[in-house]
């Protein structure tokens, strides 16, 4: 059982840093509740994995501390941490059968043969191994030998945590959801924490309770699927988040009008009171495309654009349209109205949202 | 219907590279196997003798020793060389100017020409100016590879040792390179002992070179000429004296054609042979372990 607390952790690759751009993770306070699933979520080289791998112990921070249950484990290596890692790629003992494979941590801690069999034979048959356990691990297919290294991480009990590196990259996809609800199981049968890293949002989404999303060595936000989608905190996330992305306007005030491009924005008065309070000048309007409503003609309070490009994916459809010279998106449901290259737009105020210096701020009407 | 092109000219592609194996390897072979089956008494008068000299040589007392002594040899320096290769390969740096730095020094001995080595361990060796014999004079160990059997042939193996376990090395060296690292990570997570990731980890995945390595000690080792020649000359007596020194004594020494032929064809015969049935053997044993329980 373990709570995994994060605090003021860094970490840098480089001998001695000088600007924050040196670390690989910024410092950071996160708390991973015992029991929970969890998802940590970005962009190739935002620092999940090498945060994971702090968290595991095969990497040490250079700063701040990581707690389990209170107690500071940063100079304990992995096999003292009572954690278990699944990595991207399927590690196996090529030369054991499935069933000595699982058997094997138990054996390097010297646990009685009669208690190893029945172990094994359970977290066999939680993971559907059963009929390979007396097979030659090396000839598995991919799914089978992810499956063995997370039965690994499973035999033991004092298991505390798992933690999973990209697991489903090398899995073909019509067995991704399987294994991916697989784990959704084990996580509900055994009261183990888990945290999975991955770059797949979707992923994420049908793993994880919480998500913390991670960008540029930060974790900018950490919340439910729901939460990310509805309330981005930061630009990046309402970006990464949904597909397509939310829709960024960089704008400014002027004259008692918000302005992006140089066309007023018809956004509700609380929006424009508080772009007007503030002093930074890095202002971004959001709305996701999902909010966006086109209309074929001329209406008061929406904004004419060019439509680019229209793609139909069966049940919706999304809108390219240019507005200011940029490009934006709508995702528009089945069966919407015809319209022409010149359209008209309309934003859902209740979903809008307003970001300074990238992270969001809160409108109170 | 049978739509299919034939088109045989794509054979000429094959052409150079058959008329180059013809005089590399074909050619020169097959006068050997001329030879081996005639009497040549001088350059127009030679009669046929078919596998009378194959008989002759297999009969030969003084060649059985040679070939037991030949034997003997390839199986104590693999014993020996293998395993210090691995173990070598294994305390080895793995990064840094350190690795390159060790990587030069181990490549050193393979540098050196066959016979210049002979003749540095010849020097080595001798009680009045080399180190090694000096020393071991010096310490009152009776040691001289000129009249004792014994210490000739610990000098030779250990000159072969000295000469070809960094090959074994780099072998290794490179196949444990290729480890990915998660295996060592997952290992540590599962607690695995030292033993452990190497019996399971780092073995397996150097079996390739290790056939590989085996194989090209094996073919060496069983063709060694040159060294042995320089240092011990053969002696004391015959007791170091391999096939191929009595090979060339017979075909250059005594200008016996026709036996030296017909023992020529046998000796390459012995070392195909050889490294064919432990090729297939160790392919054989690795295909069964994958399919082994499979459908």
């Amino acid at each position: 059982m373990a709570e995994i607390i994060l605090k003021a952790l860094a970490h840098t690759y480089s001998a001695n840093p000088t600007s924050p751009e040196d670390y690989a993770i910024r410092q950071m306070e996160h708390i991973w509740h015992q029991g929970g699933a969890y998802a940590l979520l970005g962009p190739s080289g935002c620092g999940k994995s090498t945060l994971l791998n702090i968290i595991s112990g095969l990497l040490e921070p250079s700063e701040g501390d990581v707690l389990f249950d209170g107690q500071r484990v940063n100079e304990l290596p992995p096999e003292e941490r009572n954690i278990a890692q699944v990595f991207q790629f399927p590690v196996i003992y090529d030369t054991m059968t499935v069933f000595d494979n699982l058997a094997f941590p138990l054996r390097n801690i010297n646990i009685p043969g009669h208690r190893i069999t029945p172990k094994v034979e359970e977290v066999a048959e939680i993971l559907e191994l059963t009929p390979l356990l007396k097979r030659k691990a090396k000839g598995l297919t991919a799914d089978e030998k992810q499956k063995v290294s997370m039965g690994r991480g499973l035999v033991r009990d004092d298991v505390s945590a798992i933690l999973f590196d990209e697991p489903l990259t090398v899995i073909d996809p019509q067995l991704k959801w399987k294994l991916r609800r697989k784990l959704k199981e084990i996580h509900q049968r055994f009261n183990i924490t888990m945290i999975y890293v991955t770059h797949d949002q979707l992923e994420a989404a049908t793993f994880a309770d919480k998500i913390a999303v991670m960008y540029e060595g930060q974790v900018v936000q950490f919340g439910t699927p729901q939460e990310l989608f509805e309330t981005p905190a930061h630009t990046f996330v309402g970006y990464f988040i949904g597909s397509p992305g939310m829709n960024i306007l960089d704008v400014r005030h002027h004259a008692g009008e918000v302005i992006f491009a140089d066309i007023p924005l018809p956004i509700p008065q609380t929006f424009v009171d508080a772009i007007a309070n503030t002093k930074s000048s890095n202002i971004k309007i959001g709305i996701r495309p999902e909010f966006v409503t086109v209309h074929a003609s001329k209406r008061e309070g929406a904004l004419p654009a060019r439509k680019r490009q229209v793609q139909d994916l069966g049940t919706y459809s999304i809108v390219t349209f240019e507005l200011g010279g940029q490009a934006f998106k709508a995702r528009l449901p089945e069966g919407h109205p015809e319209f022409g290259d010149d359209i008209y737009l309309t934003f859902d105020h209740d979903q809008l949202g307003l970001f300074v210096d990238e992270y969001r701020v809160e409108v109170t009407s | 219907m049978n739509n299919k092109v034939y088109n045989n000219r794509a054979w000429l592609l094959v052409l150079p590279m058959l008329v180059l194996v013809a005089f590399s390897a074909i050619i020169p072979l097959m006068t050997v196997v001329n030879y081996s089956v005639q009497d040549v008494l001088g350059p127009n008068a030679s009669f046929f003798t078919g596998t009378e000299w194959f008989r002759t040589m297999l009969n030969d007392s003084a060649l059985q020793a040679a070939f037991g002594r030949q034997i003997m040899f390839s199986l104590i320096i693999l014993a020996i060389q293998i395993p210090l290769g691995i173990g070598i390969a294994l305390i080895m740096p793995k990064q840094g100017w350190q690795a390159s730095a060790v990587l030069i020094l181990i490549t050193l001995p393979l540098l050196i020409p066959w016979n210049v080595v002979g003749s540095i361990w010849q020097i080595f060796t001798r009680g009045d100016i080399g180190l090694m014999g000096w020393g071991l004079r010096e310490l009152g160990i009776n040691y001289n590879i000129t009249r004792n059997a014994g210490d000739a042939w610990a000098t030779i193996i250990l000159m072969d040792v000295w000469h070809w376990t960094p090959l074994v090395a780099m072998l290794c060296y490179s196949g444990l390179r290729s480890i990915p690292e998660a295996y060592y990570q997952a290992a540590r997570i599962d607690r695995a002992s030292k033993w452990a990731v190497f019996r399971y980890i780092q073995l397996p995945k150097l079996t390739n070179v290790l056939v590989i390595a085996v194989l090209l000690r094996f073919m060496h080792s069983f063709m060694i000429y040159a060294e042995p020649f320089v240092l011990t000359g053969g002696g004391p007596g015959s007791s170091t004296t391999f096939l191929t020194q009595s090979l060339a004594t017979m075909a250059i020494g005594q200008q016996d054609l026709g036996p030296s032929a017909a023992f020529s064809i046998i000796y390459f015969l012995v070392i195909l042979l050889v490294s064919w049935v432990f090729y297939t053997t160790i392919m054989h044993l690795q295909k069964d372990k994958n399919s082994q329980g499979g459908v």
